[in-house]
């Protein structure tokens, strides 16, 4: 009976894939691509980008319309409660490690070898101090970070919770949620805080 | 075989003068790049190779790939590529370049799909003969306006499936090729990025792949582009001239229309 009913399934399949499918069918038939087309390899599975989280659903299909205001402010509390704050609220690492992670463009990828340590990427997206010119412009600049913001425990929360989950703060942002996704750990996160807000780190400088 | 001796050293000149400028005005290397190609390009290199390949006798039939339709007719190279990816009537299938090489290498030489696909791109040292036969196809449209119609059910699907994964967001960094391809004058590092749904830049853009990349020392296709856009995206691997890049090729050429088509050119 289930080989029967699979068997209609894949005919039915193939009859929509042989005629101009509607919009409604371009999604599943794009999810299909994905299955058919790409291949598991080191570190990163098909299965992981099949399943979509609501945020990553959510913001895909803001390819044919706009978000309202309501559902993005749903997006960022739902993903406020998701972020980890470092216990004892010790924030602040050490900013030279800080710095080998903004540096550090591997992890994720199928190239990168499995349980090698993450980096950040940082300089990929923001400027963070004036000596580093390679920097990217997909987010803000971040020079002079904690010199202009301060060094209050509001401002460390903030800071923390946007490394930790950027969707927090900006619905369908497209920086990476590092400590959601796993991406940095938490001391890694303590590193790049410090890189941020520490006195003597060069981007305060 | 001056000719080829002038290029050789104009490849190590170059090399040289884009490392020296990258380093002391990133903002203003494509303009480096305009002015260098001028000079001759090394891609040249390739689409001699290509020729080669395209006019050589191989597979169990031994016959040449002269017959092969690219959609403009037998054995036509002028302009298919400004018309690609494109509907073909015999596969019943949306074909890019690649797709309809390996169509005609199976169905014509009598090759597998194996042998077909056998070394598609290029690494470093080791040029691969299907990017030369691409480099050669794609320089006989050069001075043509991209032309890729969706007249057909599937050419229209093969659009709006691209359009999809364009726009799909996943993996561990959330990224999709929206997240870096979606917004106008932005980079990584100092690698500046196309606006892909900007009429300008996609038309930039698509016209100028294939391309000889400096940083690789070989001529990469959109194909090889596309391949390792997914990489970085932290997507795991795509299949070689698989249907998903087909329909992200059509999406991105589309996209293109009107751009007059200029390539192999040659980049970072």
């Amino acid at each position: 009976m289930k080989k029967f009913i699979l068997v209609l399934i894949s005919a039915a399949l193939s009859v929509g894939c042989a005629s101009s499918a509607t919009d409604k069918d371009y999604s599943a038939q794009a999810i299909n691509l994905l299955k058919s087309d790409f291949k598991s390899k080191g570190p990163v599975t098909v299965e992981r980008i099949l399943k979509q989280d609501d945020v990553q659903k959510y913001c895909s299909a803001l390819e044919d319309r706009e978000g309202t205001l309501d559902e993005f402010a749903a997006i960022r509390d739902g993903q406020l409660k998701t972020v980890k704050y470092p216990m004892k609220g010790e924030y602040l690492g050490d900013w030279k490690e800080g710095l080998k992670i903004a540096g550090n463009a591997k992890g994720g990828q199928y190239s990168d070898s499995i349980g090698s340590e993450n980096g950040g990427n940082c300089y990929g997206c923001h400027q963070l101090n004036k000596e580093e010119i390679a920097y990217g412009t997909l987010g803000p600049s971040l020079y002079q970070y904690g010199k202009l913001r301060g060094s209050s425990e509001d401002i460390y929360k903030y800071t923390w919770a946007k490394i930790y989950n950027a969707q927090a703060f900006v619905a369908c942002s497209n920086m990476p949620r590092f400590g959601h996704a796993g991406i940095l750990s938490e001391q890694q996160i303590k590193h790049v805080m410090a890189l941020l807000l520490s006195t003597d780190s060069p981007v305060n400088q | 075989m001056k000719h080829l001796k002038q290029l050789l050293f104009f490849m190590i000149a170059l090399q040289w003068t884009v490392q020296v400028f990258a380093e002391s005005a990133p903002v203003e290397q494509g303009d480096i790049y305009k002015e260098l190609i001028e000079d001759g390009n090394p891609a040249e290199f390739r689409e001699m190779r290509g020729k080669e390949v395209w006019q050589q006798k191989a597979g169990p039939n031994n016959v040449s790939l002269k017959q092969c339709d690219l959609g403009k007719g037998p054995g036509v190279i002028e302009g298919a590529y400004v018309e690609l990816p494109k509907y073909f009537s015999d596969a019943k299938k949306v074909m890019d370049l690649e797709q309809r090489l390996i169509y005609c290498k199976t169905t014509i030489q009598g090759l597998t799909y194996e042998q077909a696909i056998s070394t598609p791109l290029s690494i470093a040292g080791h040029a691969s003969d299907v990017e030369a036969l691409v480099s050669y196809i794609t320089a006989a449209s050069k001075g043509m306006k991209m032309a890729v119609k969706l007249d057909h059910p599937l050419e229209k699907d093969a659009y709006e499936l691209g359009r999809k994964l364009f726009f799909y967001r996943a993996g561990s960094h959330d990224f999709g090729c929206v997240t870096c391809h979606s917004n106008d004058d932005k980079r990584i590092r100092l690698q500046s990025l196309a606006n892909l749904l900007n009429p300008n830049d996609a038309q930039a853009t698509y016209t100028t792949w294939p391309a000889y990349r400096l940083s690789q020392g070989e001529v990469w296709s959109m194909q090889h582009r596309i391949i390792d856009c997914l990489r970085q995206q932290r997507f795991p691997e795509v299949t070689y001239a698989s249907d998903s890049i087909t329909a992200l090729t059509m999406f991105m050429a589309k996209n293109a229309e009107g751009g007059i088509y200029n390539a192999p050119a040659i980049k970072r």
